[in-house]
Formats: C-alpha cells, sequence, structure tokens
C-alpha cells in the first residue's frame, strides 16, 4: 500500500472498522512518542537489538563457541573489532549471540510476570474483601525476597542453568505488577462504566478482561519496561556468581565474570560486554519513560 | 410494573453508619414517568441503584422490591439485565474509554445471546439520532452530548421495558439538553418503555414525568401529580421551599427559607 | 450610568496557540461594568470564564490576551507591572469560583486563609486581623464564627464554603467580584442563600460584579444586566427585567429550548446553530 494512501487511511475522520479505529489510535500514539527524541533512541536501541539478534547468524563469523588459543586476549583491532577473549573467541561475535540470551531472559520474564501480576492485582482490587486480603499478603511475601537470594536458593534447589534463573527472576519481579494493577483496579472499579457494564449483566470474569485490565495496561507496560534494566542486571548478576547461564553459553553476565580477572591488562574481555549491558538497559529506560509520557502526559517530568 | 416497599438502605456499620435511605415506598405503572426530586444527600440516586441492584457490595439494602410481579433477589437475574437498562450521569464516565461505540453497543447484545449484532447496532445509532460514521469512534473523539446518545442507544440495545435514568442531562449543556429530552421522550412513545428519572432540576422533572416523589434526608417527604406540582398543590413546607428556589433568585422569598431538620 | 465605570472592557480577545492550530476563545468581548450586577452566561465553550480570568491576568500559560482597552478606575491592566497587578487582585478585582473544596487550601484552617487574604493587602497587626476575619465570617451569615474559624476546608458544607471563599474574597475591601459560576455545585436552596449574602454585601459597599454562569434563568433573576456569549463573542447585551424581549436569535433560541416548570409536554425547541453567528460580532446593528 503506497505511503500516501497509508497515511490517509490512518488519519481518516471516520473509521470503518473496529481495527481501523484501533491503528488509528495507535498512530496518534507513536506521533505523540515520535515528539520525545530520547524516547525515539530508546526504541532505536532496543530495535537493534531484536534485529542484532534475529541476524545473529549472518552476523557473525562462526557460533562462538569453539576455543581458538592462539588467538587468546587479543586487542580490539581490524580482525576482531571488540578483541578475543580468554579462549580466543571474538568477542563481538559472542556479544551478538549473547543477545538473543538477553532478549530469550526478557521475553521469557515478561511472559511470566505480566500476567500473572495483571491477574492477581486486579482480582484483589476489583473483588476487594478478604480475597484483597489474602491476595495481597502473597503478593507481600514475594516482594520481600531479595532476587539475588531467592535465585541462589531457588538454583540450589534445582540446579544451576538459564531457564532457572529466569524463573528466579520472574518470581521475584511479579508482586509490584500486581500492586500496580490494584490500584488502578481500585480507582476504577467504582468508575460509571464499570456500573454500566453490571446493569449489561456482564459477568465478573468479563468485567475484569475486557473493562478493568485494558486500563492497568498501560501502567504495568510502562512498570516492565522501566523494570527490564533491572530484570537484565539481575540475570547478568546470577550469570556472574556462576548461577545462570553455563559456559561456554555466551551469557552477558558470564562474559564479565569469567572475565573479570583480566580487566587490568586486557580491559575489553569483561569491559566490552559490560558496555552492551548499559546500553540494552538504557535503552529499555528511555523507552519506558517515553512510553510513560505518552500514556499519562500528566506525569510530566 | 415497579413496587418498592420500605427500602432501607444504609452505608457501612457500626458507628459509621450512614442511612442514606429510610423506608421508602413508591409505585411505578407501566408506561408512566416517574420523578425522583430532591438535593443532594436526598437518597434519590441511591434509591435508583438500589432498584438497579448496583449496591449489593457497598452497602446494606433492605425492604422488598418487584418488578413486573417478580420479586427482585439479592441477585439479578438475567432477565432482569435485559428488561431493566440505566443511563448515567457523567457522559464522560459512563463509557468506557479504550472501548468503541461498537464496541459499547455491541456487549449487552452478545451478553444475552441476541443475534444480527451489527444489524442491531447500526439500528441503534440511527434510533439515538447517530449516523453509522460514529461506529468506530472512541468516547473521547465525540461530544458530550454524542455521548450521553451513545448510552441511551445502550440502553435500548436489549429492547428493555425499564429505564432508570440518573440525571441523565444535567452535565449537559442547556441546548444539547432540550435534544436529549426530546429524544427520550421520543423512544418512550415509540418503545412503550416505563421511566423512572431521578433529577435535582423541578423542571426537567415537570416536563418529562407525570408523577414524582419529593425526597430529602432518605425519605419521600411527598409524592405527587405534574399536575399538582405545577399548581404548587403542596402540603409540605419543604416541597413549597424547593418549588419558590426553582424560580430563580428572589431576595425577599430567601428570607423566608427554612433549615430543614436532618 | 452617570458614574465613571469601574471597568472598561474593549475589544478583548484571548488566544491559545495548540500543536493542533490557533484557538480564538474570545473575539472582541467589549463592556463596561458600573456599580451593578453584570452577569455574562454561555454554554460550554462560549469564552465567559476566559473573559473573567483575562481581566485578572489569570489566563493559562500558552493564552495570548490582547485588548484595545482593559482598565480598572482608569489603571490600563494590560500594561501594568507585576506589582501594580498584584496589588489589584484581590484589593481591587477578586475572583470567587466554582468549587470551595479546590479553591480552598486543604491543609490550612479556614480562619488563617483569611487572615492571609487580609494580611497581603494591608499592614494591620495580626489581632486586627482576626478581629476582621470574625467579623467577615458574621457578614457571610455564618452563625458560629469562632468555630469556623478554626475549622479545615473539608470539614465545612458546600455552602458554607463558597460563604467563606465570599468573606475571604470580600475581605480586602475589593471595588469588583468576579464570580465564575460560584453556585453551580451547590443546591439550589443553598444557592439562593449563597446568592442573598453576595447581593447584600454588594449593595452595602456599592460594588460591581461580574457573574459568569450558564444558568440563564438564575442570572436573569438575579443580575442586573446580562451579556450573552457565544463562540468567544457577545451575541447580545440588555437588561435583565428585559430578556423575554431579546432579539438575537441566540438568545431565543435558549430561552425557547428550557423545560418549563409551568411548560406542558409539547417538544422543546431545538436550539438551530446559524453558523454565520460565529462570523459576525454578534450585536444586533
Amino acid at each position: 500500500m503506497p505511503t500516501a494512501t497509508l497515511r490517509g487511511w490512518l488519519l481518516a475522520e471516520v473509521p470503518e472498522s473496529k481495527s481501523q479505529a484501533r491503528c488509528q489510535r495507535l498512530f496518534i500514539g507513536w506521533l505523540a512518542f515520535k515528539r520525545n527524541p530520547v524516547a525515539v533512541i530508546g526504541l532505536l536501541i532496543i530495535t537493534s537489538l531484536v534485529v542484532v539478534a534475529m541476524l545473529a547468524p549472518w552476523l557473525t563469523a562462526g557460533d562462538a563457541l569453539e576455543p581458538d588459543l592462539a588467538n587468546r586476549l587479543r586487542p580490539p583491532g581490524s580482525e576482531h573489532w571488540f578483541g578475543t577473549d580468554e579462549l580466543g573467541r571474538d568477542i563481538l561475535d559472542r556479544i551478538i549471540w549473547g543477545s538473543r540470551i538477553t532478549l530469550y531472559i526478557v521475553g521469557l520474564v515478561s511472559i511470566i510476570v505480566v500476567p500473572i501480576g495483571l491477574l492477581i492485582g486486579v482480582v484483589a482490587g476489583y473483588i476487594g474483601g478478604w480475597v484483597d486480603t489474602v491476595l495481597m499478603r502473597l503478593t507481600d511475601i514475594f516482594l520481600a525476597f531479595p532476587r539475588l537470594i531467592l535465585a541462589m536458593a531457588l538454583v540450589a534447589a534445582l540446579g544451576p542453568g538459564l531457564e532457572n534463573a529466569v524463573l528466579a527472576i520472574a518470581l521475584t519481579t511479579w508482586s509490584p505488577f500486581a500492586r500496580i494493577a490494584r490500584a488502578e483496579a481500585l480507582t476504577i472499579r467504582s468508575s460509571d462504566f464499570i456500573l454500566a457494564a453490571r446493569m449489561q449483566g456482564v459477568s465478573t470474569a468479563g468485567i475484569l478482561a475486557r473493562h478493568v485490565a485494558p486500563l492497568c495496561m498501560s501502567s504495568v507496560i510502562v512498570r516492565l519496561t522501566l523494570d527490564m534494566a533491572g530484570i537484565i542486571l539481575t540475570a547478568a548478576g546470577l550469570g556472574f556468581l556462576g548461577l545462570g547461564a553455563q559456559p561456554p553459553t555466551p551469557e552477558w553476565g558470564a562474559m564479565i565474570s569469567l572475565g573479570r580477572q583480566y580487566l587490568i591488562d586486557q580491559w575489553w574481555v569483561p569491559t566490552m560486554p559490560g558496555i552492551a549491558i548499559l546500553v540494552v538497559s538504557l535503552g529499555f529506560n528511555l523507552l519506558g519513560d517515553g512510553l510513560r509520557d505518552v500514556f499519562d502526559p500528566k506525569s510530566g517530568g | 410494573m415497579i413496587e418498592i416497599e420500605g427500602l432501607d438502605v444504609v452505608f457501612g456499620r457500626g458507628k459509621q453508619a450512614f442511612h442514606a435511605v429510610r423506608d421508602v415506598s413508591l409505585s411505578v405503572t407501566a408506561g408512566q414517568s416517574f420523578g425522583l426530586v430532591g438535593e443532594s444527600g436526598s437518597g434519590k440516586t441511591t434509591v435508583l441503584r438500589a432498584l438497579a441492584g448496583l449496591l449489593d457490595k457497598v452497602a446494606t439494602v433492605s425492604g422488598n422490591m418487584a418488578v413486573a410481579g417478580e420479586t427482585l433477589q439479592q441477585q439479578r437475574s438475567k432477565s432482569f439485565r435485559r428488561r431493566v437498562q440505566m443511563v448515567f450521569q457523567d457522559p464522560y464516565g459512563s463509557l468506557h474509554p479504550r472501548h468503541t461505540v461498537d464496541t459499547i453497543l455491541s456487549e449487552p447484545a452478545r451478553v444475552h445471546g441476541l443475534d444480527r449484532i451489527a444489524e442491531r447496532v447500526v439500528d441503534a445509532l440511527e434510533e439515538v439520532g447517530l449516523n453509522a460514521s460514529f461506529r468506530f469512534r472512541y468516547p473521547h473523539q465525540i461530544s458530550g452530548g454524542q455521548r450521553q446518545r451513545v448510552s441511551v442507544a445502550r440502553a435500548l440495545i436489549t429492547d428493555p421495558d425499564i429505564v432508570l435514568l440518573d440525571e441523565p442531562t444535567s452535565a449537559l449543556d442547556v441546548s444539547v439538553q432540550a435534544e436529549v429530552l426530546n429524544l427520550l421522550m421520543r423512544l418512550k412513545r415509540e418503545h412503550g418503555l416505563t421511566y423512572v428519572l431521578v433529577s435535582h432540576n423541578l423542571a426537567v422533572v415537570a416536563h418529562m414525568c407525570e408523577t414524582l416523589a419529593v425526597m430529602q434526608n432518605g425519605a419521600v417527604v411527598e409524592t405527587m401529580s405534574v399536575q399538582q406540582l405545577r399548581e404548587h398543590d403542596s402540603a409540605m413546607p419543604y416541597t413549597k421551599q424547593l418549588l419558590t428556589a426553582s424560580r430563580g433568585y428572589d431576595r425577599g422569598a430567601i428570607d423566608a427559607f427554612e433549615e430543614f431538620a436532618q | 450610568m452617570t458614574a465613571e465605570p469601574l471597568l472598561r472592557v474593549e475589544d478583548l480577545c484571548v488566544d491559545y496557540h495548540t500543536p493542533t492550530g490557533l484557538v480564538q476563545a474570545v473575539r472582541g468581548v467589549s463592556f463596561e461594568l458600573g456599580k451593578e450586577k453584570l452577569g455574562i452566561v454561555g454554554e460550554s465553550g462560549s469564552g465567559k470564564s476566559q473573559t473573567g480570568r483575562a481581566i485578572l491576568g489569570l489566563t493559562a500559560p500558552g493564552g495570548e490576551v490582547r485588548a484595545s482597552r482593559l482598565e480598572f478606575k482608569g489603571t490600563d491592566l494590560l500594561h501594568a507591572d507585576a506589582r501594580t497587578l498584584r496589588r489589584i487582585r484581590g484589593g481591587g478585582i477578586s475572583m470567587i469560583m466554582q468549587d470551595p473544596k479546590y479553591s480552598l487550601n486543604p491543609v490550612m484552617t479556614v480562619g488563617k486563609q483569611i487572615e492571609e487574604a487580609f494580611l497581603v493587602h494591608s499592614n494591620d497587626s495580626k489581632r486586627e486581623a482576626y478581629a476582621r476575619t470574625l467579623e467577615m465570617l458574621r457578614a457571610v451569615q455564618i452563625r458560629e464564627p469562632e468555630r469556623v474559624y478554626r475549622a479545615y476546608p473539608h470539614e465545612v458544607s458546600g455552602g458554607m464554603g463558597q460563604r467563606i471563599m465570599i468573606a475571604m474574597m470580600m475581605i480586602p475591601e475589593p471595588a469588583i467580584i468576579i464570580a465564575d459560576e460560584p453556585t453551580s455545585a451547590l443546591d439550589v436552596t443553598v444557592q439562593l442563600q449563597v446568592l442573598a449574602v453576595l447581593d447584600d454585601m454588594i449593595s452595602e459597599r456599592g460594588m460591581g460584579l461580574i457573574f459568569i454562569s450558564h444558568d440563564l434563568n438564575l442570572i436573569a433573576s438575579f443580575c442586573d444586566r446580562i451579556l450573552i456569549m457565544y463562540g468567544g463573542q457577545v451575541m447580545e447585551e440588555c437588561r435583565a427585567t428585559e430578556l423575554a424581549q431579546a432579539q438575537h436569535p441566540y438568545t431565543r433560541g435558549l430561552l425557547d429550548c428550557l423545560p418549563q416548570l409551568d411548560g406542558g409536554k409539547r417538544e422543546l425547541a431545538v436550539l438551530q446553530r446559524d453558523p454565520a453567528w460565529l462570523e459576525s460580532t454578534g450585536k444586533p446593528a
């Protein structure tokens, strides 16, 4: 479809279908988002991460797992842009492959945490009473756990590995989302449109799913993107402690851990993956701020 | 059509208990427009919400209520939800901000398993004077008067017998109010509806209704016909004062205003 | 009106430059105010509130105010310096807004707020301020001024809150009060009682009042003169007693579409908006 007509379709006065109406709303949201250059930078960083992860086989020479001891600890140069690590593997290649793992962690945690947090928060906030009390105390229990300690405990029980690390992170991350969703649900539940839905005979499940949850989504998504940096860092931390991805997997945290002894003389070995983590965390933060300004322009700052 | 006997509504418990409605009884015949008039705190909206069954978790409701001969239980039946609909006061709050008009109108139809939903939506929009171009708009894209029309359309989709109107035009400009009131009157005639209209505006009630009950502090002060209202034929000083006040500013009359005890 | 008018407004315009274009909230409004009650009536978007705020220099940021003349007792309000404006706000022209819940500071007692309003415009002592505050509370028909003095805004009813607002705005003895929908949030009997208090004070002190409202009936019964606004312009100006003989089709339309207590069940006349109203200056030739 030529751009002119697409734009015309998106800006049409009278939307002719539900999907057109939804696309129009997203488009207007996008225009508002675009006005914030810093947010766009965040989006670009994250998009680059995704693109790099997808194109990894074409962007790298090999799978960066094979040691090449003749090439150990080479500094950054024309042949190895980020240098090589202690086993002679190209660091840039490892970072590129590691982006897949970062995305995997981020994606898996999100898929677990958002539905659980939303469900618990929305049910607690809308229904209230003892259901609210029980669910919130449950949330408090999980909120009280320090991430790393719980992760270590879980790993001690289940064995080290990326999936267990992700599970541990997810278990300690969902609580604030439940809180946020509950706060929104509390405000929404006395709205007239909810009363109208009850007048129509919509079931409680229907109200929660179609009326309450969609309104909690924006706060939850913003919080998720802002928390993403923390999630990546926790995963890196677990990797650093040897509790996450196991060698030779090119997980960025593990790369820092194994490389830290070389920090003084071969600084590039731990520093390059460190910069990668920094850039991606920053990207998520900027994206989250931008999204928050679009969803709730009153929040300012 | 509607029988309410000895209705009591209490918010909160123990020392915090607030008796919003005290021993209210009223009766509405089929095809009638019944007005509930009062100032804020009179309990008129609470009576409407109690009838609608919207108070079950927030207040203790006691008394007998029956609609079309069927006594109302704690949980309203599915058929009640089809036959009794409500239009709310605030055009900005009564439509879900993320739902298109189409979604808002389709939902009741789907919940009650009606057929030809898309057709019904378009018909309902036409009935309230909105053309099909409104179908996929969001509430923030349409005006206050148009939103109230959508609320009315939503109330009509299930082909109800009774429509409860909670100050349906108080938040609208005067010129828009006239349009919406005309619409409500036409729909009532065409569909043979029964209305219960809550308002603080005596002129609106006099225009729309045949019978009204004046409420104050949770109790019914007086039930009268609109004819009696027009002729100032009231025995109760509260009603008389309300009538005087609704005529506009009259310095002399104001001095005679009483404070009616709580 | 032989005396000098308190306020002279000529060709007042308020523009907002928004990302979606220019919004002309007020387009060439002119009127004079003496020691009388002037009502400005209009629907939402008519520019009536914007007019009131522009006079006091309280237009929201982003708004641009222009006028050929905007004078209070001879002082040019448009080009006055900040100090003069501060002196006039409260001391010369005061404003009462719609909902005391939002216009009274919730964390200060009522008494303190009224005292503050007094002390800003005078050099008297705190003791004097206290005495004047109680006097003012009595003047607005509040029966237990000492008790109300110590109360917080959320502890008083709506009607009392508005009377407190009136006390606060009257204490610096302004010459003009601008009341923007001061009673719209109140019940009808309370509305009238609050207006009676305002009425008495204004006649006793020989003040001018600009009463902004959407309620045509109320303005017609309360005010002396009426301005009817639509689309940022004045459509018609008339004496309150002559409202029924109004000429402009918009005014007639508004009058005809109101449901009447005495009216029958006839269909209400629907206002037909003529786009020509938005173009002309509105006043009948």
